[in-house]
């Protein structure tokens, strides 16, 4: 089964010049996505946030390839937020929500967001008719 | 007992007027009894928040050198209506955008429309125009490309023919597929229900017979004033009512008018609507004059007094068969669970009763305030023996 990480990788400059991407594609089988690429100012350290695709096996030998380059790895969570400004406690989200995390408090009728429960399947974003919920990536 | 609209004005001048909510009410009366009550209080406010499609509003752009005709605009890529005089324009708050996908993958996200167009220009945002005219000998100009905000133009106007509905139907989906409708997700075998009234707060449901709600009422409208100016589009007061003379459906709806330069984008707000398109949710606001214990007793109603159609949007619905699954009361469906039948079925708002509660709120301290006076109909809305009945499509199909 295939399954999808978004990791941080920051490396020493020494490393900028070597393939180290393409290494992960060709040795290990991993489909990546880059979702942000950025160097420091001062070349110290070079930054690289990527969306690895992949199995778990090879997932973990890609991470234990990189460690050993003196690649810094750091997983990204994915967690959806409630914009308070845009909510309007309509109780949209609520009805598509698997897990109740997103509920309705009766009898005051305030949509309640219980993070616990959630399993980050992205329903209640597409159905939000407010755009109210936001997508942040935290690292882990 | 009795009172008049001027005494109570007097009062509210005086900064001595009895205010409370629709919702607040349920509780004095609880405590107080009816005619102690009726007595003491001047004025109820009611508040509803839903996506109400039947919105828009009207603008004049004030002209352009050389003058300009109009006869087709988009307003930031949103079209607007034109077949009116040369720089007044209508927006639709359904209006979807021009190279919106819609539903042809389904559903459609429709990120943007009338409803979001309005709300940006409320909220003083820069909107792109683009207008295009034939040309005729007094108006040469053929094509304008620029942008305004509500403060550079004439006249911005809120004018929505069909608001406010009495009261509305419960969606469930008995079909083995999902739907997306604008009663939000419905699960199939009737996963879910849907509903969309703010119960005992909905203003038309605290004044049942439009005894004191009428043509030309001032109401809380968009975070600012307006007024009703007519029944709104459907308007069908003589639908089936339980024996308090609460309507069991749709029943009532208003048309409502106010100046789009002093209301607020947070109660004016562009709606995504999964699978169906745009729309705007509007705030609605209105003041109920308690000029005697009858009117009174009226907006003492509570969710548990006021009956909702149960509907199936998989089939009834669509195909207009006037069917209802079953009858619920507003208590039961705030609940969280009703039951059809032996099913146990969980249930979701899809109005904001928490926005309905403050512009209930805002109202009765614009009241307390001595900011906000209440008015007596120019002319009533036509009432439950009046005749006025919703049709069907009477025309001929070819
Ligand atoms: S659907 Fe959006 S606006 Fe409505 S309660 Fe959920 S987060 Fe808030
Ligand atoms: S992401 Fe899924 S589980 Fe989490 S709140 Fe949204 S709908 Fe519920």
């Amino acid at each position: 089964m295939s399954v999808s990480q978004k990791v941080v990788l920051r490396y020493p400059p020494s490393l900028t010049e070597k393939p180290v991407v393409y290494e992960l594609v060709k040795k290990y089988n991993i489909m990546f996505n880059i979702l942000k690429a950025r160097f420091s100012a001062d070349d110290k350290e070079g930054l690289l946030v990527l969306e690895l695709s992949g199995t778990n096996t090879s997932l973990k030998k890609g991470f234990d390839y990189l460690h050993k380059l003196g690649v810094k790895t750091e997983l990204l969570s994915q967690d959806i937020v409630r914009n308070e400004n845009k909510c309007v406690h309509c109780g949209v989200c609520s009805a598509v929500c698997p897990t109740n995390a997103f509920y309705v408090k009766s009898p005051e009728m305030y949509v309640t967001l219980e993070m616990a429960r959630c399993i980050g399947c992205e329903e209640c974003l597409k159905v939000c008719p407010y755009n109210a919920i936001e997508i942040s990536f935290d690292i882990k | 007992m009795s009172k008049t609209i001027e005494e109570i004005n007097e009062k509210i001048k005086q900064g001595k007027a009895v205010v409370f909510t629709a919702e607040e009410i349920i509780d004095v009366v609880k405590k107080e009894g009816i005619k102690t009550a009726a007595k003491k209080v001047d004025v109820v406010t009611t508040g509803t928040f839903g996506p109400m499609c039947s919105s828009g509003a009207f603008l004049n752009l004030g002209h352009t050198k050389p003058r300009m005709r109009i006869s087709k605009a988009w307003l930031n890529d949103v079209e607007v209506f034109c077949g009116i005089a040369a720089v007044d324009l209508y927006i639709g708050a359904t209006q979807i955008t021009q190279n919106d996908s819609a539903n042809s993958l389904h559903p459609g996200s429709f990120q943007y429309g009338g409803g979001h167009l309005i709300e940006d220009l409320v909220a003083g945002k820069r909107i792109k125009v683009k207008a295009l005219s034939y040309g005729t000998q007094e108006y040469p100009r053929k094509e304008l490309t620029g942008s305004f905000t509500i403060n550079d133009i004439n006249d911005a106007f809120l004018f929505n023919p069909r608001n406010c509905y009495q009261n509305y139907n419960v969606a469930v989906n008995t079909s083995k597929e999902k739907l997306y409708t604008y009663l939000g997700v419905l699960k199939p075998d009737m996963g879910n229900a849907n509903y969309c009234s703010a119960g005992q707060l909905s203003p038309l449901l605290n004044d049942p017979d439009f005894r004191t709600i009428g043509i030309g009422t001032r109401i809380f409208l968009g975070g600012g004033i307006g007024y009703v100016v007519w029944p709104g589009t459907q308007h069908n007061p003589g639908g089936l009512r339980n024996e308090k003379g609460v309507p069991r459906s749709g029943a009532g709806t208003l048309a409502v008018l106010g100046d789009l330069k002093q209301m607020k984008p947070q109660w004016l707000r562009g709606t995504s609507v999964l699978g169906y398109g745009v729309s705007l949710t509007v705030g609605i606001g209105i003041p109920i004059p308690i000029i005697d214990e009858d009117i009174f007793r009226q907006t003492c109603i509570t969710d548990a007094d006021i009956l909702a159609p149960i509907v199936d949007y998989a089939l009834d619905y669509p195909e207009l068969s006037g069917r209802i699954l079953a009858e619920i009361d507003y208590a039961s469906l705030k609940s969280g669970v009703i039951k059809i039948g032996r099913k146990k079925i969980p249930t979701f708002p899809i109005s904001s009763y928490v926005k309905a509660r403050e512009i209930a709120q805002s109202l009765k301290s614009w009241i307390e305030h001595g900011k906000f006076f209440l008015t007596h109909p120019s002319a009533a809305l036509p009432g439950k023996d009046s005749g006025v009945k919703f049709k069907r499509f009477g025309g001929k199909y070819r």
